[in-house]
C-alpha cells in the first residue's frame, strides 16, 4: 500500500459516490451553525418543503451579534436581534441542539465546538464561516462553505466537492521564548502570501508544531484560511488525545478505547507525497506585527514598515501604497514606534484559555496606557470565561484597566456594538486586517495575545521577548 | 437560478489585488435573513462618501462613473474573494447585476459560492488580464463577449482568450441546476455509507 497523507485518508473515508468527470459526493460529519450564514439556508429547506437529513450532526450557537456586555436586557440592535431570534425558531422547529445567548456552553463556534468533543478527529467538519480550518487541529477535514451549501448539507448531509492539492509546512526545531503559534502562522503567511495556500488543504507538521497544544494547533490551523486554504491540518498524537479525554461530547469506555485505536492512524505515512512543500525554521520566528490590509504584510517586530518604493511589481507595490495611505503609515516608520487607540483580546484565533493566560502574564502588575482608550478582552465561551475567573485572570485584567467581557466574536469583524471608530488604530488577536474589518474606516495590527498585552500597556508595539526588563 | 450561456457586456475595472469578501459586502449588511437586496450595499465602503451626515456616491469609485453603468462583467486583480467564506458576497454582486468576473485567480470558497448563484468566474493570465485593463481604461464603454460553452472570452475586435472551467461547474451554470436534487438521487449511496459508518465509527452518531 502506497504511503497516504493525512488528507488522502480523511478525504477518501468520506467519500459517497464519485461522478464521472471526477466530482465527489463527500459526506459530513459536523454541520456548526451560526445566526449570521444560516438563516436563508433554512428558509430554502423550509421553501422547498425539505427535511434536514440528519439531525444530530448539526450543531448550533450565536457568537457573531451578541452583545459581550451584561446581556439581562438582550439585544439592543433589532436586526442583530432578528438574526439571532431567527436561529433559536429555526433550531426549535428543525429540532437542532443550540447553545442559546444565556447558555454557560455558548460562545464561538470554533472555540466550543472543540472544547464540547464535538470536533472529533478523522471528522469532516464544515461550517457557514471560513475561519472553520481550525477545527483542523484535531486530525480533521474542516473547511468554510457558503449559505447554500450549508442548506445543502441539511438537506443531504453531503457536499460536491473536488480533491484540493496537498501541501505540507513543515516547521523545524522550537518557537522561542515569547513566540507563539499566531506569531508562526503570521510568519507563514508572509512567506507564501494570502493566495499561496489557495487550491490546496495544508498540513502543519514537524517538531515546532508538535510541540504546540491542541489551542496552539488551532491557533494555527484557523489562520489557513488566510494563506488561501480552505483547509489547515495537525495528525493526531498523543496531545489530541489527552485534549478530547472527558469532553462532554467525547465518546467513552469501549468506544473510547476503539475511537483511539482508530485516530491513532491519523496522520500522514512516512514518505507520503505533497504537491508542495514548505519548511521553516522555527528559531527565525520573531514575534509578528502586520501594517497593512491583508494579513501577508507583516514584519518582524524589530522591522520597520517597508518601503512600496523598493517592491518591483506594480501591482504588488500600488497595493503597499493603499495599504499605507489606508493605515496612515509612512514608510520605514519602526514597527515599535506604532501608537494605539485601543486593543483587542478575542477571535476564534485567540480567546481560549491558554490565550488569556499569556495575555495576562503580560498584564499582570501593570496598568494600561492613558493614551489607550479601551482593552477589551473577550473570551472565546462561557466556559473560557468561568475557567478564567477561577484563576483569577478576570482579575489581572480588571487591575490593569482592561475590559473583562461576555463571550463572542465582538471586534474581530464588529457586527455587534465592539467596533473601532473611523481612524482608531487597533492592537488586536483577530485575524483579519483588512480595510473597515473591525468598524469602518478602522486600523487593524494583527499580533499574538501576549504582543497584544504588551502593546495596551506601554502604548505602542514593543517585543514581548524583552518585557521581563520592565 | 439563471442558466449562463452566452454574455456580451459592459466590462467594469477594479484594478486592486485581494479584494476580500468585506470589501464586497462589509460586515453590517450581513444581518440581513433574505438573499435579495443586497446590491445597493455592494463595495459600500469604496462607492459611497459621507458627507454633511449624508451618504453620497464617490466620483472616483468606477461604479460610479457613467462610461461603466450596467456593466455585467467586473474586471479585476489576483485572489478576488478572499477572506470571509459569507455568500453574502456573491449575492451582492448578482443583486447589483454583475454575471462574471474576470481576474488572475479567485479564492475558493468565493468562487465555490459563486457557482451557487450563477456568476461565472473567468480565470485568464496575468498578462490578459494586464491587456484588458489597457483596453478599457483606453475605451469608455469597453464591451467583451464570454461564451461559456466555447469557454472563450472574445473581444469585439476578435481577440479570443480561452478559459478554464471544471466540466461539473459548466454543466450547473448553463443549466441553472440546484445541487440539493442532483445529491437526493444518492440518497441510496448516502445511507449505505452511514450504515457502513456506524459499523466502524459508532462515536460519530449521537442519536
Amino acid at each position: 500500500m502506497s504511503a497516504k497523507t493525512l488528507y488522502d485518508k480523511l478525504w477518501e473515508s468520506h467519500v459517497v459516490h464519485t461522478e464521472q468527470d471526477g466530482g465527489v459526493l463527500l459526506y459530513i460529519d459536523r454541520q456548526l451553525l451560526h445566526e449570521v450564514t444560516s438563516p436563508q439556508a433554512f428558509s430554502g429547506l423550509r421553501a422547498a418543503g425539505r427535511k434536514t437529513w440528519r439531525i444530530d450532526a448539526n450543531i448550533a450557537t450565536v457568537d457573531h451579534n451578541v452583545p459581550t456586555t451584561d446581556r439581562a436586557a438582550g439585544i439592543a440592535d433589532a436586526t442583530s436581534r432578528l438574526q439571532v431570534d431567527t436561529l433559536d425558531q429555526n433550531c426549535a422547529e428543525f429540532g437542532i441542539e443550540e447553545f442559546g445567548m444565556h447558555d454557560k456552553r455558548q460562545g464561538i463556534v470554533h472555540v466550543i465546538a472543540p472544547e464540547q468533543g464535538l470536533t472529533l478527529p478523522g471528522m469532516t467538519v464544515v461550517c457557514g464561516d471560513s475561519h472553520t480550518a481550525t477545527h483542523g487541529a484535531l486530525g480533521t477535514l474542516a473547511f468554510g462553505i457558503g449559505t447554500t451549501e450549508v442548506e445543502h448539507v441539511l438537506a443531504t448531509q453531503c457536499l460536491w466537492a473536488r480533491k484540493a492539492k496537498s501541501m505540507r509546512i513543515w516547521v523545524a526545531g522550537r518557537l522561542g521564548n515569547g513566540v507563539t503559534a499566531k506569531d508562526l502562522v503570521l510568519a507563514i503567511i508572509g512567506r507564501i502570501g494570502t493566495a499561496g495556500g489557495t487550491g490546496y488543504a495544508i498540513e502543519f507538521a514537524g517538531p515546532a508544531v508538535q510541540a504546540l497544544s491542541v489551542e496552539g494547533r488551532m491557533t494555527l490551523c484557523n489562520m489557513a484560511i488566510e494563506a488561501g486554504a480552505r483547509s489547515g491540518m495537525v495528525g493526531v498524537d498523543a496531545v489530541t488525545i489527552d485534549y478530547l479525554r472527558g469532553r462532554p461530547y467525547a465518546p467513552v469506555g469501549k468506544v473510547w478505547d476503539q475511537a483511539v485505536a482508530v485516530w491513532g492512524d491519523l496522520h500522514s505515512d512516512l514518505g507520503a507525497q505533497f504537491d508542495a512543500e514548505i519548511r521553516l525554521e522555527a528559531a527565525d520566528v520573531a514575534p509578528q506585527v502586520t501594517w497593512g490590509t491583508s494579513p501577508e504584510m507583516v514584519v518582524d517586530i524589530s522591522a520597520r514598515v517597508p518601503d512600496p518604493a523598493l517592491e518591483k511589481d506594480p501591482v504588488r507595490r500600488k497595493g503597499w501604497s493603499d495599504a499605507l495611505a489606508y493605515m496612515d503609515l509612512k514608510a520605514t516608520t519602526p514597527v515599535s514606534s506604532i501608537v494605539l487607540d485601543k486593543v483587542f483580546i478575542g477571535s476564534c484565533t485567540n480567546a481560549r484559555i491558554e490565550d488569556l493566560r499569556a495575555a495576562a502574564a503580560i498584564a499582570r502588575g501593570h496598568h494600561k496606557a492613558v493614551s489607550v482608550k479601551v482593552v477589551l478582552v473577550v473570551p472565546g465561551s462561557g466556559l473560557v470565561k468561568a475557567q478564567a475567573e477561577a484563576e483569577g485572570l478576570d482579575r489581572i485584567f480588571r487591575d490593569a484597566g482592561f475590559e473583562w467581557r461576555e463571550p463572542g466574536c465582538s471586534m474581530c469583524l464588529a457586527m455587534n456594538a465592539d467596533r473601532l471608530e473611523p481612524g482608531e488604530r487597533c492592537a488586536s488577536t483577530s485575524n483579519r486586517n483588512f480595510e473597515g474589518r473591525q468598524g469602518a474606516g478602522g486600523r487593524t495590527h494583527l499580533v499574538s495575545p501576549a504582543m497584544a498585552a504588551a502593546a495596551a500597556i506601554a502604548g505602542h508595539f514593543v517585543d514581548v521577548r524583552d518585557w521581563a526588563a520592565h | 437560478m439563471e442558466a449562463f450561456t452566452v454574455l456580451e457586456a459592459v466590462v467594469a475595472p477594479l484594478d486592486r489585488p485581494n479584494v476580500d469578501t468585506d470589501a464586497i459586502i462589509p460586515k453590517q449588511f450581513l444581518k440581513t435573513i433574505e438573499r435579495k437586496g443586497l446590491g445597493k450595499h455592494l463595495f459600500d465602503a469604496w462607492r459611497y462618501l459621507e458627507r454633511d451626515g449624508k451618504q453620497v456616491d464617490n466620483p472616483d469609485f468606477v461604479l460610479n462613473q457613467p462610461a461603466y453603468a450596467g456593466a455585467q462583467i467586473l474586471l479585476t486583480r489576483e485572489n478576488f474573494g478572499c477572506g470571509s467564506s459569507r455568500e453574502h458576497a456573491p449575492w451582492a454582486l448578482a443583486d447589483y447585476g454583475f454575471r462574471a468576473v474576470i481576474a488572475p485567480g479567485f479564492a475558493d470558497i468565493f468562487a465555490n459560492n459563486c457557482v451557487q448563484n450563477g456568476i461565472l468566474l473567468v480565470c485568464l493570465s496575468m498578462d490578459v488580464v494586464d491587456h484588458l485593463f489597457h483596453e478599457v481604461m483606453a475605451n469608455p464603454g469597453y464591451r467583451l463577449r464570454i461564451d461559456l460553452p466555447a469557454q472563450e472570452v472574445q473581444t469585439m475586435g476578435d481577440s479570443r482568450y480561452a478559459f478554464p472551467m471544471g466540466a461539473g461547474h459548466k454543466h450547473k451554470l448553463m443549466h441553472g441546476l440546484d445541487d440539493i436534487q442532483l445529491t437526493l438521487q444518492q440518497d441510496g449511496a448516502i445511507r449505505a455509507y452511514e450504515t457502513q459508518r456506524r459499523q466502524t465509527a459508532p462515536w460519530l452518531f449521537r442519536d
